[in-house]
């Protein structure tokens, strides 16, 4: 059976991408333990991203409250390792679970609310969160105000890894996994609905595509990435507490969305890395002000590359091409 | 271009380093993780940014009282290198940047990590690595566990302890009170609560009529005023952050409750809470103190607030001198020195720690008059004692005996 469609990656990319997984796998043995952190903490980061993306990117609905899912994943993985002993990588698929549902539940009602209406709405969830998380009624669980540490997990004894080597590759396997999940979704069937619903949703409901079920499925996808991410984020940092996931993280997704670039699925890793690295590098610039230089930066990158990271790369490979063309 | 003065100068540390290779009896030096002969690193986090960043004036403060330190010769001919780094009040940024400090910068300790929530987040992590994490700029109790945690080591009086004094003082002075209480819904709020409630002990279920809280996000707490208000309570416990003191106090005036009205030390500030709330509003507050206040006209002339003030005017000028915190972080810092000059030559991390459980009686002069910091390796509790302050619509009157949390 021959087929005729063109190659889901060109040989070149698929080179970028061996090199690139290459990379990642030497990254932690040439670096400092403080480093691997680091970089766990930006993988993680990149798959609540690539949640997020599905969402505002290719399906076109706006949260501003994906730091509510991060934080539901990161209290499920905690709750079930620290009152439960589950061990630690049987949460992270229960965490994204929980957050399949949730978000699934919580995309129905919300399938009435279009563009900034739905904003709103999960913006009014992500200022709810911490105090929902302390709420007293739930303090046995989530130890109110305290929040739960966790015990970071050991590498097994074949590995002869450190424990943060052991955990980022542990993120990275699950980065990959669901990246790849998510490419196949984005690229097939449903990744054409949800573009369709995003540009004409009159269209494509008129071509039979189930708006509201595409939409609710979109949203709790979504979330279960986002979920995922905060549960392998709990065991990263060792801890969670309500103030770990205030607003302003939903707020730092969104930016890493956008600065990313929206509908893009590498645009998360490039945007997991404008939300980890930035902001050091703004408070070694200014001890006074790191806001206003993150801000500054923010702009700068705005003015610059207005479709993100990935659109401004695409548009230089583009160029590159045409003028090797020539 | 054969000799450079590089070379020279290389050439001679090679030489000083070869003798003391060659007569280790000769210099008695231990050295942890961060120390050379010119150096003693220290690391810290702090609210640059982010909801709490009123309090990186504190870190503000430490760089330049250790730059005063070090113009003057450093301790012991080393001089103090502090890396404060930005952790927006926000755990997992905590983690982060003190996993920077111990990994990569390595410091010797970390000095005033700033909050509870940051500070719970590397408690353990400070402790495996047995990382010295000293005099924190929080109040809650658990950092006194010298058992379980005997790397950490808190500065402030404990949240508990102070809830306790004035439980006691309530229990002398008006044992009918109908009490009211608004507090932050956090474990700071919960840590001051449970200290007035051990205090009050089986009394406690009488006397305590009303209970309210506030998150930090709240906009206002004017609602809850009121409903303490409507409980009949004829006395009032304000645990509440700066922004919330100022609306508790303006809010219990204004609508004509009055009650006698107890607010904890974190927004005992003149400049930042009662000036905004309203001092003529203010008269009649009490509150706990154990450092002077630099709004308080009795210590103008004080020799220690001259000094102060000198400071402030040379080394740290866009700091305000009204700030309590300012006044606060200079305690801290002197209290840091005093710890890295009784490590002698001897600073490896194991003994900064021994050290800092072996505070004798240190008198800061800022401290209020009586009172002594203190500690042993069996009680963490660096700060036990405060005393009671009424407020006269222009400063803060102490009355009374220091008062310990545990007599």
């Amino acid at each position: 059976m021959a087929s005729n469609q063109k190659p889901a990656l060109s040989r070149a990319q698929l080179i970028g991408l061996a090199l690139v997984l290459v990379g990642a796998c030497v990254l932690p043995f040439v670096v400092s333990n403080y480093r691997v952190f680091q970089f766990t903490l930006t993988l993680v980061y990149a798959i609540a991203l690539l949640g997020l993306n599905m969402l505002t990117g290719y399906n076109g609905q706006i949260s501003l409250g994906h730091g509510a899912f991060y934080a539901i994943g990161a209290y499920a993985a905690a709750i079930l390792m620290d009152k439960f002993g589950v061990p630690y990588w049987l949460t992270i698929p229960i965490a994204g679970a929980v957050c399949l549902v949730v978000g699934f539940l919580f995309g129905l009602p919300a399938l009435r609310l279009e563009g900034v209406y739905l904003a709103l709405a999960t913006f009014a969830l992500a200022v709810a969160m911490p105090q929902i998380l302390k709420y007293k009624g739930f303090e046995h669980w989530t130890g109110g105000a305290q929040g739960i540490v966790i015990v970071k997990p050991e590498p097994p004894e074949w590995s002869s890894l450190t424990q943060d080597q052991w955990l980022y590759f542990v993120v990275l396997v699950c980065l990959v996994a669901l990246f790849v999940i998510g490419w196949n979704l984005l690229r097939g069937r449903m990744g054409r609905a949800m573009v369709a619903i995003r540009d004409q949703p009159i269209a494509a409901q008129a071509m039979g595509v189930n708006t509201a079920m595409v939409k609710s499925l979109t949203f709790g996808v979504s979330a279960m990435y986002t979920g995922i991410a905060g549960a392998l984020g709990a065991i990263v940092i060792q801890f969670v507490a309500p103030d770990s996931f205030t607003v302003f993280l939903s707020i730092t997704l969104v930016v890493g969305v956008v600065i990313g670039g929206l509908a893009s699925i590498p645009g998360a890793i490039y945007g997991a890395l404008f939300i980890q690295f930035v902001p050091n590098v703004a408070d070694q610039i200014s001890k006074a002000a790191p806001w206003a230089i993150w801000g500054i930066s923010l702009i700068l990158f705005m003015y610059v590359m207005p479709t993100g990271v990935a659109g401004f790369i695409r548009i230089v490979a583009g160029r590159l091409q045409r003028w090797r063309a020539r | 271009m054969k000799f450079s003065p590089n070379r020279r100068v290389l050439a001679g540390a090679v030489a000083v380093a070869l003798a003391l290779v060659a007569a280790p009896s000769m210099a008695q030096k231990k050295y942890g993780p961060g120390v050379t002969d010119t150096e003693i690193k220290l690391g810290q986090t702090m609210p640059y940014s982010g909801p709490a960043s009123a309090y990186g004036t504190i870190g503000k403060l430490h760089v330049a009282y250790f730059k005063m330190i070090n113009e003057a010769g450093g301790i012991n001919g080393r001089k103090i290198n502090l890396i404060s780094l930005d952790d927006g009040y926000s755990p997992p940024k905590t983690v982060e940047q003190v996993r920077k400090l111990v990994e990569q910068d390595e410091v010797l300790a970390l000095f005033q990590t700033l909050g509870t929530p940051g500070n719970s987040a590397i408690h353990k992590y400070v402790n495996a690595k047995k990382v010295p994490h000293l005099l924190l700029a929080t109040g809650a109790t658990k950092w006194a566990d010298p058992k379980n945690f005997p790397w950490t080591l808190g500065f402030n009086l404990s949240y508990q302890a102070e809830g306790a004094i004035y439980a006691k003082y309530l229990l002398k002075e008006k044992p009918n009170a109908k009490v009211a209480i608004l507090y932050q819904n956090d474990d700071y709020g919960k840590d001051v609560l449970k200290g007035v409630k051990d205090g009050l002990g089986a009394a406690g279920a009488k006397m305590i009529v009303a209970e309210a809280t506030y998150e930090v996000t709240d906009p206002t707490v004017d609602s809850q005023i009121l409903t303490l208000q409507g409980s009949g309570a004829d006395t009032f416990i304000n645990i509440t952050t700066p922004k919330f003191g100022a609306q508790a106090v303006r809010k219990a005036f204004d609508s004509g409750w009055k009650p006698l009205h107890i607010i904890n030390n974190v927004s005992a500030s003149v400049g930042s809470v009662l000036t905004p709330a309203g001092l003529d509003k203010s008269v009649g507050l009490l509150t706990l103190q154990y450092y002077k206040d630099p709004n308080d006209p009795q210590w103008k002339d004080d020799p220690a607030m001259l000094e102060w003030r000198a400071f402030m005017g040379r080394y740290y000028r866009e700091g305000d001198p009204k700030d309590a915190s300012n006044l606060y972080a200079y305690l801290t810092a002197q209290t840091m020195v005093h710890i890295l000059k009784q490590c002698g030559n001897d600073l490896t991390r194991e003994n900064v720690m021994k050290q800092a459980a072996n505070i004798k009686n240190l008198k800061l002069p800022l401290l209020l008059t009586g009172m002594s910091l203190n500690t042993t390796p069996t009680d963490f509790f660096l700060v036990k004692q405060g005393q009671l302050a009424k407020f006269t619509g222009t400063q803060w009157q102490g009355f009374g005996a220091v008062i310990g949390s545990a007599e």
